[in-house]
């Protein structure tokens, strides 16, 4: 091979250089009003979001086996709590497991939206964000066509997933609860004080939050379960919603407010089907609190 | 075939790579960490090419990593840590003939200072997902799983790039 000039190359590395150094500065200013690079970013979504679900879609034999198969470090644990789920699944798997999962992770879904009354648009997770990235975000099959978009309620099952961040055509980003950008006003459901929930980068199935209560006077016990607190709105975040339960309670005179840990009900390493709330239903909680002979 | 018609293969080949990253491979992940395809195309290029190219490559393959959802992050991070990459390892090309092992160590520089340059800007612009310590235990995972994925992504991608363009032309 021959040498490649140096003059050129150094001039072709420095352009680069300063590309990448345009983009970070434009981008890094990004505020609630967007950023110049936000087209490009929504290009990106609507050409790749399609591509990745397929790629998802393609996948989904393999990635069957599943929600068993997501860390291969965690597989350990898992195995024990695998033989016992193995039995009675056999016969279920071999008629494509995938799909009665699904359908039935759909069917709680449902019957939560239902309860709340709230409308739901199913989901499922084609992508993940890398650690290497240091965020955790996924990508979900369905946008702005489905009547998704940013500041939604993201949920599962199990209880509160993320929201969503911004959203594509067919696709949207979805920042999970355990992401250390995310933070969510939190409430007890034992004692209904208030406080805020950080993620705090995990990812996987040990994954924990940290819940900071305002009134350092109160402090949380193990088992107490934390709900969503709610915006003004209901965006980003719904009242109510299950998040997870505390483990850990650490209080240290020298600190103003409680910490304790909470691990969520969700378990982001086998993340599938999601629900994105897209309308928090008929308000009857609110007319029904109304005094009886007020009117 | 054209040049326009190189660069097109070459980008679906990014667009591919980085696709697969997020969506397949994400299932394979350990403690989270992904196998960087994308970064080992941009090696695999370096190998074949040069710096000049293997930056260009790096810059575009970090470019569709940062926009391509789900990513969140500040773009232009992944596009500088790469086109670094691309170059180093390109210049580190040109002072040895690649064997074996001389891949598989590039592969691992290569994977470290991509990750680090990413983790750095992180920690510059205060992304608060970057800890030191959080660097400290993805970046080794990453230069390890980078390593694992090399025979079955570089000699792939060293093969195509090379039957796309003839070394005389650049």
């Amino acid at each position: 091979m021959q040498p490649t000039d140096p003059r050129r190359s150094r001039a072709v590395l420095g352009l680069l250089v300063l590309a990448s150094l345009t983009i970070i500065t434009v981008d890094a200013r990004r505020d609630t009003a967007g950023s110049p690079v936000d087209p490009l970013r929504t290009a990106a979504a609507a050409a790749l979001g399609p591509i990745e679900g397929m790629a998802a879609s393609v996948a989904t034999p393999v990635a069957a086996i599943p929600n068993y198969f997501g860390d291969v470090s965690a597989l350990r644990q898992q195995n024990a709590h695998l033989e016992k789920a193995n039995a009675r699944l056999t016969t279920r798997l071999r008629a494509s497991a995938a799909n009665a999962h699904r359908t039935a992770e759909l069917r709680r879904i449902g019957m939560f939206a239902d309860q709340k009354g709230y409308r739901v648009v199913p989901a499922q997770v084609v992508a993940l964000g890398p650690a290497q990235a240091f965020s955790a975000t996924v990508t979900i099959d369905a946008g702005t066509d489905d009547g998704v978009v940013p500041d939604l309620t993201v949920i599962n099952a199990d209880g509160l997933v993320g929201r969503v961040v911004s959203a594509g055509p067919q696709t949207a980003t979805v920042l999970l609860v355990t992401d250390a950008k995310s933070v969510i006003g939190a409430r007890l459901s034992e004692s209904m004080e208030i406080g805020f929930l950080s993620g705090e980068g995990q990812l996987g199935s040990d994954a924990a939050l940290k819940l900071s209560l305002i009134d350092h006077t109160v402090s949380p016990q193990a088992g107490d379960v934390v709900l969503t607190w709610g915006s003004r709105g209901g965006a980003p975040y719904l009242p109510g919603i299950p998040v997870g339960s505390v483990v850990k309670v650490h209080s240290s005179p020298a600190e103003l407010t409680q910490t304790a840990e909470v691990r969520p009900y969700v378990d982001f390493s086998s993340l599938d089907v999601v629900g994105v709330i897209t309308s928090p239903g008929n308000r009857t909680t609110k007319s029904t609190a109304m005094p009886a002979g007020g009117r | 075939m054209t040049t326009a018609a190189r660069a097109m293969a070459v980008a679906v080949l990014i667009v591919v790579t980085v696709t697969l990253q997020v969506s397949i491979f994400a299932n394979l992940s350990i403690r989270g960490v992904v196998p960087d395809l994308a970064l080992l195309v941009v090696i695999a290029a370096a190998l074949v090419r040069g710096p000049d190219y293997a930056a260009i490559v790096g810059f575009v393959a970090g470019l569709a990593l940062d926009l391509a959802p789900p990513a969140d992050a500040t773009a232009g991070r992944w596009a500088l840590a790469f086109v670094v990459v691309g170059y180093l390892t390109g210049l580190a090309r040109q002072e040895s003939d690649v064997s074996l092992l001389g891949t598989v160590a590039m592969v691992a520089a290569g994977a470290f200072i991509g990750t680090s340059v990413y983790a750095l800007s992180g920690l510059v612009l205060g992304d608060p997902g970057v800890s030191v310590r959080s660097a400290f235990s993805v970046v080794p995972v990453a230069v390890g799983y980078d390593v694992l994925a090399t025979p079955f992504v570089v000699p792939l991608v060293v093969l195509l790039v090379r039957r796309l363009e003839p070394a005389e032309r650049w």
